[in-house]
């Protein structure tokens, strides 16, 4: 494959593409001059160096670039919000029917997508600095073992794309933010797995022994559920893994399709005292997505519940689905097992449908085997989602040494899948972030970057009450940008929420034009991985909507429809909804990684993972800005702003314990 | 008597398995964008006469194949012929080679194993090749690769219409 060396910036007409400015008349400030802040050197972005493991070919990537975005739908008018339930956006049944000409992914630029002239410094800028980065990766069985925290993750060895040979490859860490990249973990070498060693889950035995549980597709792509046990126990890098010799142990239900019965939880024990597993599918000839439940004492037979732990019609394949309790009160994470009056219960799915994962609150009845929702209006597939960008397949587990419940998610590309095989991989795992239920609305959980992130801060910027006037972006210094972690808080002009009047308008972060729609009351927020002149930008704002009865709404959303100058790469507008209660200030964090930026509105009420490509906001010309698109009210925000260090990935056969 | 009856349900019983394949065929072709292109593409390969809705989805995917390969010999034959379009050339052919090594296996395999999803990443993305490398020329209103880009895309978003189905 042919490809221009340099920037052939003379064959592609960057003009070509409608630059909509973001705001009417940009009135860029000054740096804002502000408390001393520390000098810090220029550095460069370190390479992160992923090592092949021995024995395997060096190729890459697989996943084909693909965003799905779920039509968010406005709450219908006048439903009233509630200062502490999440009404959030209703997700609309994804349409089943004959597509229409312009569909759901809508935000490829269509006519005139044209294949950007990516070079081998902006596609190496697009590499992660401190994000889990393997080549191949689908989630499994996280878990932590002796002082290791283990990631298994779906791997081709073969390099080229998903589908034959899929193959558990294996990294541990001792802090969830360096990695050790570890021997294959499994390989797909029985009937019952050859065609892919699939997604699975770790249970703790009450002795501390440690089995897993995966989905084997068979030599006749059946889904099959199998055993597999540490060789070695006494191994804390769980180096090699074992088959139970009588697997499978567990076929597709005769009423249930073979190819839709897999991703096996996390067990839990009953009160009952037997360990119960539950396995996402479909009910046969519907639409009606649901979970299998399964008891068993030793693992190898099962017995299965009648019905099912929950179901929701019009959802489709329940895949990777995650049954987990969270505490009512407490601040910790919760064992798997965990039940009694203190305990809410998550369900979660992701869904084949469209890709996105969702989660409900409820409460789990352990006689009956059934699980039900608090709010049937927003159930498991039709209401809340963990990330309103790029975020699939997550799994979570229970630390036990840390007492916190973490999820990973993945992160797939959003380019062409030909600049994939350019760039040499393809996805990548968010930051792990723990998980808790949010105790003060009781409707959502919370999620946020776990603390070890943190360790990699240095350089802190401090901005204090910079004010932003309606229609205004203010410059903020701090250097190098690709790599950041931003805590920010915004007031807004009280007088302005008072005296301007509500309107019947309903807005939606996806089908309102984004971040140059101006309201009263925003948009505004922070303009990250922007270049100087603004031609490259991507906005990271609240937007705040009045009824006519007064009522307030808080969006939080996250354009990139100017993030590139490249065409061909996905250039949506995410964001939901984000509950904000009397008194409270508006908050966000971000974590910007390169081509990576997650977003967090709230202490984490709401989540949004962006994938980035620009051709010009890179390296040292990538700014960040704070913005106030309002026509009405001032706002003024204080920040803190770290530079991120690197995290870098090794691979070890022989790591010496410390402990 | 009997022997007439005998033929006539031997003849009947013969007709039914395919009136039933040829409804699969019409219901899977409605949930697509382009019914003809569908019906078209599927009553052309024989197999379709005994597949399930992921067998007819493969049907179409190996069109897709098929229609990739066309194109890559379409380019190479105008790499000759016109040396001013080398640079857009060259896109094209990078796009559609990943559409052979990268978007038909995996769709391949997303459907014989039952993980559609795939199979609807494979299929967006061809479309998307396409569309980039129709994009890549300058803009003129019908490149020389136009016809074949523009059949490539229609028949990627009808084996997405299928794929839907299988979600």
């Amino acid at each position: 494959m042919s490809f221009p060396n340099t920037d052939d910036a003379s064959n592609y007409d960057a003009n070509q593409r409608p630059h909509v400015p973001l705001l009417d008349s940009a009135d860029v400030e000054a740096p804002a001059a502000d408390l001393p802040r520390q000098r810090r050197r220029r550095r460069r972005t370190a390479a992160v160096v992923i090592l092949l493991l021995t024995g395997l070919l060096g190729v890459v990537y697989l996943v084909v670039t693909m965003t799905s975005n779920g039509e968010e739908e406005l709450l219908p008018a006048g439903s009233p919000e509630s200062s502490t339930t999440l009404q959030p956006e209703k997700m609309k049944p994804v349409a089943r029917g004959v597509e229409e000409g312009v569909s759901e992914k809508t935000y490829r630029p269509s006519l005139g997508a044209r294949a950007y002239p990516w070079t081998k410094r902006l596609l190496a800028w697009q590499r992660t600095a401190y994000h889990f980065q393997p080549k191949e990766n689908w989630m499994n069985g996280p878990l932590f073992y002796k002082g290791w925290y283990h990631l298994f993750y779906q791997y081709n060895p073969d390099g080229a794309i998903w589908g034959n040979n899929i193959v558990w490859g294996h990294s541990a860490s001792k802090d969830l933010i360096h990695w050790h990249h570890l021997p294959i973990a499994m390989h797909s070498d029985h009937w019952y797995d050859i065609n892919g060693v699939w997604t699975g889950s770790a249970t703790f035995l009450q002795d501390g022994q440690l089995i897993m549980l995966y989905t084997g597709s068979t030599n006749d792509s059946v889904q099959v559920q199998n055993l597999a046990y540490p060789a070695d126990p006494s191994d804390p890098l769980l180096i090699h893994w074992v088959k139970y010799s009588g697997n499978p142990v567990l076929f597709p239900p005769p009423n249930i399709s073979p190819q839709d019965f897999r991703d096996p939880t996390t067990a839990w024990l009953t009160p009952e005292g037997m360990w119960r597993i539950t396995i996402g599918s479909k009910i046969n000839g519907s639409t009606t997505g649901m979970s299998l439940v399964y008891d068993t004492k030793d693992f190898k037979s099962f017995k299965l519940l009648n019905g099912s732990l929950h179901s929701v019609p019009g959802t489709g394949m329940w895949e990777c689905v995650d049954f987990y309790p969270v505490s009512k009160n407490g601040k910790n994470g919760l064992d798997t097992s965990e039940y009694g009056p203190g305990v809410k219960n998550i369900m979660k799915t992701s869904l084949d449908d469209d890709r996105n994962d969702y989660y409900a609150i409820g409460s789990y009845d352990s006689e009956a085997g059934i699980w039900s929702p608090d709010n049937p209006d927003i159930d498991v597939g039709i209401g809340l989602r963990y990330d309103y960008g790029i975020f699939y397949a997550s799994k979570s587990f229970y630390d036990q040494e840390k007492k916190r419940r973490v999820l990973w998610g993945w992160v797939k590309e959003t380019d062409s899948e030909e600049t994939d095989t350019q760039k040499g991989w393809a996805s990548l795992q968010a930051i792990p972030r723990t998980i808790l239920l949010d105790k003060k609305t009781g409707s959502n959980i919370l999620q946020w970057p776990v603390e070890e992130v943190e360790a990699l801060r240095r350089n802190k910027n401090v901005f204090d009450h910079v004010k932003a006037n309606p229609g205004s972006i203010v410059l903020l210094d701090v250097g190098s940008t690709s790599q950041l972690d931003i805590v920010a808080e915004f007031e807004i002009n009280e007088e302005a929420l008072k005296k301007i009047n509500g309107t019947n308008i309903s807005y939606s972060c996806t089908t309102i034009g984004g971040a140059a729609e101006r309201g009263p009351f925003g948009p505004f927020g922070l303009l990250v991985l922007a270049n100087k002149d603004l031609e490259e930008q991507t906005a990271i704002y609240f937007y705040i909507s009045k009824d006519l009865q007064g009522n307030f709404k808080t969006f939080f959303c996250a354009d990139h429809s100017r993030s590139s100058e490249a065409t061909d790469v996905d250039k949506a507008i995410y964001g939901s909804i984000v509950p904000v209660l009397e008194g409270e200030k508006l908050s966000m964090r971000i974590l910007v990684d390169h081509s990576i930026v997650e977003s967090f509105a709230q202490g984490g009420r709401t989540c949004i993972t962006s994938r980035l490509y620009p051709t010009k906001a890179v390296n040292e010309d990538a700014q960040i800005f704070l913005f106030n698109n309002a026509t009405d009210a001032s706002i003024n925000a204080s920040l803190q702003i770290w530079e991120m260090s690197a995290a870098c990935q090794r691979r070890r056969q022989k790591i010496v314990n410390k402990d | 008597m009997k022997l007439l009856l005998t033929l006539l349900t031997l003849l009947h019983m013969h007709e039914i398995p395919q009136l039933k394949d040829q409804a699969l065929i019409e219901s899977t072709c409605r949930n697509t964008a382009n019914y003809q292109l569908c019906i078209s593409t599927l009553l052309a390969n024989p197999k379709s006469a005994t597949a399930d809705v992921a067998g007819l989805g493969l049907i179409i995917v190996d069109a897709v194949k098929a229609k990739t390969e066309e194109a890559l010999s379409a380019i190479e034959e105008m790499k000759g012929l016109h040396p001013e379009q080398r640079y857009a050339l060259e896109r094209c052919t990078a796009a559609y080679k990943a559409v052979l090594i990268a978007d038909i296996p995996e769709s391949v395999a997303a459907l014989t194993k039952g993980v559609p999803k795939f199979a609807d990443f494979g299929m967006s993305d061809a479309a998307w090749e396409a569309e980039i490398c129709e994009g890549s020329f300058e803009r003129v209103a019908e490149t020389p690769l136009s016809g074949v880009n523009k059949d490539l895309r229609e028949l990627a978003e009808v084996a997405k219409g299928i794929i839907k189905i299988l979600l």
